[in-house]
Formats: structure tokens, sequence, C-alpha cells
């Protein structure tokens, strides 16, 4: 459910940090709490993000959810194929369902991120 | 959980299938299974069913019974045949909506009227002190039914084998007593999805039998989330949404099951003068032109003045934001709006309703 390989926040996203590099989407949680995600709205390529600011959003059938930075930076890509296909962010979060890439600003935040294990003690902790 | 919320009698399935669970009107109640759109879809082009054992049920029998009803609901049940049932309000003195229900006359003398979960309570109260000089016969029957919704196209195909009725012959509105599954129960050609379907009034200790005995026929389990998104599809009310004490019929479109010409009926008056004068605001159907979900409350902009969205969705059918808005009465169905979403104005066209509905479309194929 959560791969070892990955970084997450406490607002459900998960990072793939690859150098200066980093991928990020919503966790395999994040997509089962929202249901089935209709809307992606992403930042376009240049944009800034600031980290623990809202840079888009996603909407489900029943609601709508801010997307919060996890770092800051600036996005190198977006995925596109989300507009024709929003459900891939519901069957396929960790690969096809990938939001952003972003070049970071900053490596020292990354410390703050929590790791596979941690959260998933979150997640469990939210599910109890 | 909340340890309040009451469950149906199929709450152990829902569970066992992995539903997710939310309080509804004081129930513990499946909002999904598979997933809204899944369940949508399989209630569009096959057949869902609905576990409705929320709903309330009261029974009103007795030689007085006619009056009693003429007096208390604002369609008129003297139209209303044996076997047949009809949509109808309960109106406060001031024509607001305490209520809108099902009356299925089920004998000469004997009605059943099924109500909103959340109002169940307060209607069952209504109605007892109402009745005046008049002397029908009350039942809560809320706990006697088990309430489940078989809707899609293939419902009829489907459940007909299990029934004791040839359900071919059992027209929309219609209700019948008869079994399924061997279990005795009522059947009406009834439902709140837009699609031809029944609904199954069976006791609570058959409940489960034939509950499980329906999926195993196929027919996909639907929660309360696509039973919204499909009555939105169908243009369909939800009181608390588009009726309610502030909201008369009249405004909110509903005209047609007001009988204005029936004699006396509480809210009457009331309902008189908002038809002389005209209503200011009308219900109207929206279309979003951008990739954006209207939701209750956002509001809307129109060139005759503001308005107010009471229901919003993702229609999985139309694969665009749909809504139900209050606009002032000058508007016209094609205007261009505007949704306030989330701070930014979003276009829409103010559409006729429904937005979708099996039924009307075959209906107009058959004309």
């Amino acid at each position: 459910m959560y791969p070892d390989e990955l970084s997450y926040t406490r607002e459900h996203e998960w990072i793939r940090v690859d150098g200066e590099e980093c991928t990020i989407g919503i966790t395999a949680y994040a997509q089962d709490e929202l249901g089935d995600v209709v809307y992606v709205e992403l930042p376009g390529v240049g944009a800034a993000i600031t980290r623990n600011v809202p840079f888009g959003t996603v909407e489900s059938v029943k609601a709508v959810s801010d997307l919060f930075a996890p770092l800051s930076g600036e996005v190198t890509a977006g995925n596109d194929k989300l507009d024709a296909a929003p459900e891939l962010v519901n069957e396929d979060p960790y690969g096809a369902g990938w939001m952003i890439k972003i070049r970071l600003n900053d490596t020292d935040e990354l410390a703050a991120l929590m790791d596979a294990a941690a959260y998933e003690g979150l997640v469990n902790e939210l599910r109890s | 959980m909340d340890a309040k919320l009451r469950q149906t009698p199929l709450h152990a399935s829902h569970v066992r299938l992995g539903a997710r669970m939310v309080g509804f009107a004081g129930w513990d109640m499946p909002v999904q299974y598979a997933g809204v759109i899944a369940e949508h879809n399989a209630v569009r082009d096959s057949a869902g069913v609905f576990d409705v054992s929320h709903m309330g049920e009261i029974t009103i029998s007795g030689p007085d019974v006619a009056a009693y009803l003429n007096r208390l609901l604002s369609n008129d049940v003297t139209r209303l045949r044996k076997g047949r049932s009809h949509y109808t309000l309960i109106c406060n003195e001031a024509g607001g909506v305490l209520d809108d229900a099902i009356l299925y006359r089920l004998d000469e003398n004997e009605y059943l009227l099924v109500v909103n979960a959340a109002n169940a309570d307060a209607d069952w109260d209504w109605l007892r002190a109402q009745t005046g000089h008049l002397n029908p016969t009350l039942t809560n029957a809320s706990d006697s039914y088990c309430l489940l919704a078989v809707q899609g196209p293939r419902a009829e195909e489907l459940l007909d084998p299990a029934t004791g009725l040839d359900l071919a012959k059992l027209r929309r509105t219609r209700i019948r007593r008869t079994t399924v599954f061997g279990h005795d129960v009522l059947i009406g050609r009834t439902g709140y999805t837009g699609e031809d379907g029944v609904e199954i009034f069976a006791s609570p200790e058959d409940a489960m039998t034939i509950w499980e005995a329906i999926l195993a026929l196929g027919v996909a389990p639907a929660g309360l989330g696509a039973r919204n998104t499909l009555r939105l599809e169908a243009g369909m009310a939800l009181h608390g949404h588009e009726l309610g004490l502030d909201i008369n019929p009249i405004e909110a479109g509903l005209a047609g099951v007001v009988a204005m010409k029936k004699g006396p009926f509480i809210g009457r008056d009331a309902l008189t003068k908002v038809v002389e004068a005209g209503p200011t605001r009308r219900l109207r159907g929206l279309t979003l032109t951008e990739r954006a979900v209207p939701r209750d409350g956002h509001p809307v902009t129109t060139t005759h003045g503001p308005g107010v969205i009471t229901s919003g969705t993702f229609s999985p059918t139309l694969e665009t934001g749909i809504a139900m808005a209050f606009v002032p009465a000058a508007c016209e169905i094609g205007d261009a709006v505007a949704v306030n979403i989330r701070d930014r104005d979003r276009g829409a066209t103010l559409v006729d309703m429904p937005f979708f509905s099996n039924v009307t479309r075959r209906r107009a194929k058959s004309k």
C-alpha cells in the first residue's frame, strides 16, 4: 500500500526523490478516502510551489480537496493524462496517477518527510 | 463510529461487502461499495440494489382516511386508484414543505406513506396532530418494513422469476402484495433514480435473505452516493435541499403535485397567494461549461440577480458538473450564468430537467 522507496506527508502526498527532482502524487489512502476522482487541477510548468501551501486541487464525486505542496520548488512537469483520465489517480496512485514533478529549492526540506513505516502508522491511527 | 446511529437489518452485509459507512439521518448507512461511479453506471446500464430501510413508513387506514389524507397532503388522494401510488407533499399552513413522500393506496381504505428518514419522527408527530374531528388509524410502520430498491433497465428481467407475479404487468407507480423468493412482500414499481425498477417492502426478518438472493442474481449493491447522483440526474428533489420549510412547492417546480382545486388542504391559502403573485424564484437545472463541480450552497450569478445551488455533483452519465439552483424567476432556460466555486466564477447554462432519465427517454421514444 505504501511503497518503501517513497516519502510521505501528513497531508497524504507521496514524493519520489531523485536528486533534486521530485515526483509528487497522492497516496492510496488519500484516493480511497476521496473516492472516484473526476478532476485534477495542477499548476503549469514553471510555476513556483511553496511547502505547506496548496498548489492544486483534486475533486471527486463527493468532495474537493486541496493538494498541499510537500516541498518548495519549481514545477518541471505535470501529468497531462489526468485531464482525460483522472481515474488513474484511483487506479494507480503511485504510478500513472502521479501529479507533478518539481525541482527542489532546498534539499533540507526533505528531512521533514515521513518514511513508509511512519506514514503507515499515521494511516492506521486515522482508520482506528 | 457513533454508537447512537441506528442500523438497518442489512448492516452486517454492508460491512461484509466492504462498504464505506456514514451517518445519515441518524442511521449508519452505506455511502459506497465499489465506488459511486461504478454503482451509478450499474444502475443506468444494468441493475443495482439499494438498502433504503432508513426511510419512514406510516400506514393510514379506516373509513375517514381519504378525507384526512386530502387535507394533510398536497396531491389529490381521491384521484389515486387502488394499487397505485403518487408523489405528494406534506405542507404546513405557511405553504412550506415539511416533507415529500410517496403515497401508495394498498386497498380501498388503506394507504402507505413513505417519508424521508430525516423527517420520519417529525412527520409522525405532525400526522397524529392533524386528525381533527376525523378518526383515521395511524400506524408507525417504520420498524415493520425493510425497503430494498432494485433499479435499472434489467431490474424487471432479473427479478421477475423470483416474484409471485408477472412483473411486466406491474406498470409504473403500481403496487401489489406478492412474494419474492417465497417471502411475503409489497412490490411497488417506483424509485428515485430515473430508471425503471421496483421497491420491495419486506419484513425485517426476511430482508437479509432477500437482499442476498438479489445480490446473487448479479445485481450490484449501490449506496447513498450513487442514489444521490442518480436522483440528481433525474431532476428529483431532495428534502432539505430543493424542498424545506422556507421553500414553497411552486417555486420548486412542483405545482403539478399541488392540487389547488381539490378543496381545502393544509397550506392551500398560502400557496394560492404564491400562485396568484407568481413565484419570485424558480428551481432550475444548470450544467457547467467548465471543468468544475458545483456543490450545495455555491452562489450563482445571473443577469436577473443572484441565485444559489441547492444540490450539485459530477454527473457520471453526462461527465460534467450539474446542479439544481434557485434563480430569479425571470431567468430562462438557455441563459448563461456563473457559479462561484471556491472563489472562482465558472461558466454554466440553465437547462431543462431531468438532466438524464432512461424512463423519460423511453417514454419519448414511444411517442
